[in-house]
C-alpha cells in the first residue's frame, strides 16, 4: 500500500543522514573524551560533565551549519532521530536498574521528591512574583508540538 | 512442533537483542501512551507512565532473578541492558540538545538562567541533605540521590559518572520520575496561585522545574501555549545537571564533608 501524501527524502538529503548520525557521535565521543580529561585534571577518577560538554559541542555545531546553510534535512534526520528515541532509551535504562534494592530505600525517595517539588513550585512564584513588574515578553504563539 | 516453534523463537528474540529491545520498549511506549490517555486524560505524561512501567519491570525482574540488572538478567530481554545501557543513552541525550534555539533562549534572560541555577542546586541539597540523614555515608551516594532529585537523567548520568552502585542509581531514577509525576499533576492545581499564565512565567517554571515531561506535561493540562516556554528552558537543565552535578556540585559536597 502506498500512501500519495508520503513525502521521501530527496536523494542528496538521505545522503547525509549519516553525517548528521556522525555529527552526533563526534559530539558525543569528544565531550566524553573531554569529560574524562576534566575529571582526571581535576582529580574525580570519573567523567565530569562529558554529556554537557557534547550538548554545547551539538548546539555549536548546529549553528556553525545554519550559518554556512549546510543543515540539510538529511543531517537534521540523523540527529533528530536519537533525540527522538531519548524516552524510550530512558525507559530501557530504567527497565535495567537494580529497583528490587532500590525499594529498600522507600521513604527517602518519597520525602526527596515532595520536598523538592513543593520549594521549586514556592521558587517559581517567588520568582515569577519579582518579575511581574517587568511587562511580560509578549504574545503568545501558536499551539507547538514539544516532544521530550 | 509448536514446542519447536517455541525455542526457535526464543533463539531468534535472544539472538538479536538489541532489535527485541525496540520492539519491546515501543510495546511498552504504546501501552504507557493508551494509559495516559484513557485512564488519566493526558494528566499524566505517556513517558512518565512509560518509565514507571520500566521500573516495575525491574523490581520484578529482579525479585525473580536476584540480579542487579533488572529485566536485563532476563537472557530473552538483555538487549534491554545494551538500548538503555551508557553509550546510547549519553548519545541520546547530545542529540536533545539539537532542538534548543540559541536565540529564543536569550529571550528568557538573567530570570531564566538564575531559574536553572536554582532549579539545579536546590534539589541537590536537597537530595544530598536528605541521603545523608537516611545514613548515607559515601559522597557518591550521597551526590547521585542529591542529582536525581534534579532530573531522572541527572541522577543516573552523574552515578554513572561517579561510579555509584545500581541501587543508588536507582534510587535517584525513582526519585527523578516520582518528581515528573508530581509536577505533572500538582501543575494545573497550583497555576494560578504561582501565577503560571504567561510565557516570562512558564520559562522560569521550566528552569526552575527542570524535568522536561514534567514540564511539558504539567503545562500542556494548565494551557497548550506554554508549553514551548517551559520546554525552552527546562530542557537546558538537564544538560546544565549533567555539567554540574558530578563536577561542581561533587566537588563542593566532597569540601563541606571534609571540613
Amino acid at each position: 500500500m502506498h500512501n500519495p501524501k508520503e513525502e521521501h527524502l530527496p536523494p542528496g538529503d538521505r545522503r547525509s543522514v549519516i553525517v548528521g548520525v556522525a555529527l552526533l557521535a563526534a559530539c558525543t565521543l569528544v565531550g566524553a573524551i573531554a569529560g574524562d580529561a576534566l575529571g582526571t585534571v581535576l582529580g574525580v577518577k570519573a567523567n565530569v560533565g562529558g554529556v554537557g560538554i557534547a550538548m554545547i559541542l551539538l548546539i555549536a555545531g548546529r549553528i556553525w551549519l545554519l550559518r554556512r546553510g549546510l543543515l540539510s534535512g538529511g543531517i537534521r534526520l540523523g540527529v533528530e532521530l536519537w533525540g527522538a528515541l531519548y524516552i524510550p532509551i530512558v525507559v530501557a535504562m530504567a527497565a535495567q536498574q537494580n529497583v528490587a534494592a532500590a525499594v529498600r530505600g522507600g521513604p527517602l525517595v518519597i520525602i526527596v521528591a515532595i520536598v523538592t517539588t513543593a520549594l521549586c513550585f514556592a521558587c517559581v512564584g517567588l520568582i515569577g512574583r519579582a518579575a511581574s513588574f517587568r511587562p511580560s515578553t509578549g504574545e503568545l504563539p501558536a499551539t507547538g508540538e514539544v516532544a521530550e | 512442533m509448536i514446542e519447536q516453534l517455541g525455542s526457535i523463537a526464543l533463539r531468534v528474540l535472544s539472538a538479536n537483542g538489541l532489535l527485541t529491545a525496540f520492539a519491546c520498549v515501543g510495546c511498552v511506549m504504546l501501552a504507557a501512551n493508551a494509559l495516559s490517555r484513557h485512564l488519566t486524560a493526558g494528566r499524566i505524561h505517556g513517558s512518565a507512565i512509560a518509565i514507571i512501567i520500566g521500573l516495575a519491570g525491574a523490581f520484578f525482574a529482579g525479585t525473580v532473578t536476584g540480579g542487579e540488572k533488572g529485566v536485563a538478567d532476563l537472557p530473552i530481554l538483555a538487549g534491554i541492558g545494551l538500548l538503555g545501557g551508557a553509550m546510547l543513552r549519553d548519545f541520546a541525550i547530545t542529540a536533545t540538545a539539537f532542538e534548543v534555539d540559541v536565540a529564543h533562549a536569550r529571550q528568557a534572560g538573567l530570570l531564566g538562567f538564575l531559574a536553572l541555577l536554582i532549579g539545579t542546586v536546590l534539589p541537590f541539597i536537597v537530595g544530598a541533605s536528605a541521603a545523608w540523614v537516611a545514613g548515607y555515608t559515601d559522597p557518591v551516594a550521597i551526590s547521585t540521590i542529591g542529582a536525581g532529585a534534579i532530573t531522572y537523567i541527572v541522577g543516573p548520568v552523574t552515578g554513572a559518572a561517579l561510579g555509584a552502585s545500581s541501587d543508588v542509581i536507582a534510587i535517584s531514577i525513582a526519585t527523578g520520575v516520582l518528581k515528573a509525576v508530581l509536577v505533572m499533576v500538582v501543575t494545573p492545581m497550583v497555576a494560578r496561585f504561582i501565577g503560571l499564565n504567561n510565557p516570562r512565567s512558564a520559562m522560569i517554571f521550566g528552569g526552575l522545574m527542570g524535568t522536561v515531561s514534567g514540564v511539558t506535561g504539567g503545562l500542556a493540562a494548565t494551557d497548550r501555549r506554554l508549553v514551548p516556554y517551559g520546554a525552552l528552558t527546562a530542557t537546558f537543565h538537564t544538560g546544565l545537571g549533567c555539567l554540574l552535578a558530578p563536577s561542581v556540585l561533587h566537588l563542593s559536597l566532597l569540601a563541606i564533608m571534609t571540613m
